[in-house]
């Protein structure tokens, strides 16, 4: 059991990293398509959507079919979600804008899909912090009212994605579909919450 | 008969490298460089996971679209601007009619059937007429005009078009009283083109795409009907075999792949003014003081060669740069209003 959770953490290490160094690697050395800083802001943002909605259909599918293992993965993929979420962001201030500060605080002041991008991704970054085990011991049942902010910034996220297109939005409509629905799984858990207090 | 005498410095048909070798060239590169990066990393990480699997964005597509030489006069004027590379002009194209993402063109335009051709010059005018293929790239004088593309995503090009002046073909037609605008319509053929045919791929865009220029800045010099780049034909992505480029005008408006222009009395529709009316507009002039209402217009990058680091922002000039030949035509509009 032990190998087995060491051997998955493993692969999913190998999984979220390999691509990424990959996709910079070619980027750097100007392979990655004509205009490699579009292709590796799209690579990272659409890499951390597909990590944030792995990384919440884990509970579902580990109840469903008993696998505890999945479970065990859970905080690494939402951690991997949350760097190719923060590579995402700084790909735009680093070669998007440039480090033209100015231009970078007006759009995200300015752009409502960058300020509620900017707003999931702050999310993911409380979350992240808090991730650590010592944290989340102290904070006993505060910590999951806290996650729960997760499909806040997953909905935030698949607005971001489809406010950012031009007219193709039928990519970022299913997106926004997975999302709700993933939320919509955790009706019932809402819901008794929601009355307790 | 003539007898030629090469110089010995010539190169001889057998020196050249064999285009199918030519073609590959990147790949054996590559190939070359995976396999030194490969042998590095090969003790760390199980072999399955390196190799081609991985390397799923830098297959080049070989473009097997026929293009040929064409006689023109070359550009005598490039103000020193850096050129973008022509594998990047040929492979980062917005043509949603084969699909949205900028590599899908490249991918998707090789089949692509431009014989027989036939572009009609109609509407408003005593002598309308029509070209064929052939006559596309014989009928004018051809020349090379060195323009600027910039693209309303706020990035840029500098591309050497080959072509001749819009307005030497309007005039052709003989234009009348009536015709106050001009209206320009790309290929309708959802067989050929997979945008067309998939709302999907085609960015849900009502085909044919359609533009329009007032005929003052249709007959204006700058106005140019490009039938090549790079010397050559237009590739299928660019927009083969015909399209047109108004450099102070955001991309969008320099249409690809025309088959009708008409002379018309009143405004024409643009396909991306139906779509978003309040971010685009029907004269889309360059404009850094307009922000698109998602993006700041204020700079651009422009795309040449270097990869990330590149350092390539730079400002976004008022009608791209071409406003001594261009802003006269709009000293009496409100370019905030009309952007």
């Amino acid at each position: 059991m032990k190998y087995n959770v060491f051997f998955f953490k493993l692969f999913i290490h190998l999984a979220a990293l390999l691509p990424l160094v990959n996709a910079y690697y070619l980027a750097f050395t100007d392979q990655l398509g004509a205009d490699p800083v579009e292709a590796i802001i799209h690579f990272t943002g659409i890499g951390a959507f597909n990590l944030l909605l792995l990384s919440l259909v884990i509970t579902p599918i580990s109840k469903r079919f008993k696998i505890s293992l999945l479970v065990k993965v859970r905080r690494l993929v939402g951690l991997y979600s949350f760097t190719y979420a923060l590579l995402h962001l700084t790909n735009f201030l680093v070669f998007e804008v440039q480090f033209d500060w100015l231009l970078f605080l007006n759009e995200i002041i300015d752009r409502p899909y960058i300020t509620i991008g900017m707003a999931g991704l702050l999310i993911l970054l409380t979350l992240a912090i808090t991730s650590i085990s010592a944290l989340k011991k102290r904070m006993g049942k505060n910590w999951q009212k806290l996650h729960n902010w997760v499909y806040l910034a997953v909905i935030f996220v698949g607005i971001h994605f489809y406010w950012s297109v031009k007219s193709d939005i039928i990519e970022p409509s299913i997106y926004l579909f997975i999302s709700i629905t993933l939320l919509a799984l955790r009706f019932e858990k809402f819901k008794k919450r929601i009355k307790k207090s | 008969m003539l007898i030629k005498s090469p110089a010995k410095s010539s190169l001889k048909e057998h020196q050249v490298t064999d285009e199918s070798v030519y073609l590959q060239r990147r790949q054996l590169v590559k190939k070359m460089g995976f396999i030194g990066a490969g042998t590095l990393i090969a003790s760390a990480i199980p072999s399955v996971v390196h190799g081609k699997g991985l390397d799923f964005f830098s297959s080049e597509p070989t473009q097997t679209f026929q293009r040929y030489p064409l006689n023109f006069t070359a550009n005598s004027t490039n103000n020193a601007q850096v050129l973008t590379p022509e594998a990047k002009v040929t492979s980062h194209n917005n043509f949603y009619e084969f699909g949205t993402n900028k590599s899908d063109p490249v991918n998707n335009a090789q089949s692509f059937n431009v014989n027989p051709w036939k572009l009609t010059i109609s509407g408003e005018c005593d002598k309308p007429y029509t070209l064929d293929l052939d006559a596309l790239t014989k009928s004018f004088v051809l020349e090379e005009r060195i323009y600027r593309l910039r693209c309303v995503e706020a990035w840029s090009m500098v591309i050497p078009w080959v072509g001749f002046e819009l307005a030497t073909l309007l005039k052709k037609a003989q234009p009348n009283s009536r015709a106050k605008y001009v209206a320009f319509e790309t290929l309708y053929d959802p067989e050929q083109m997979p945008g067309q045919a998939s709302r999907r791929l085609g960015g849900g865009v009502d085909y044919p795409y359609v533009e329009g220029l007032r005929i003052d800045e249709a007959m204006n010099p700058l106005a140019l009907m490009s039938v090549g780049l790079y010397g050559k034909t237009l590739p299928a992505q660019n927009g083969a075999p015909i399209r047109l480029v108004v450099p102070w005008k955001y991309g969008f408006k320099s249409i690809k792949s025309i088959v009708a222009i008409k002379f018309v009395e009143h405004p024409p529709a643009s396909t991306w003014n139906i779509l978003a009316p309040s971010e685009y507009g029907f004269y889309a002039n360059v404009n850094p003081n307009v922000d698109h209402p998602r993006w700041s217009q204020a700079s651009e990058r422009r795309i040449t060669s270097g990869g990330l680091f590149a350092r390539n922002r730079i400002d976004t000039l008022p009608f791209n740069g071409y406003g001594g030949e261009v802003a006269e035509m709009y000293r009496d509009l409100d370019l905030r209003k009309n952007f």
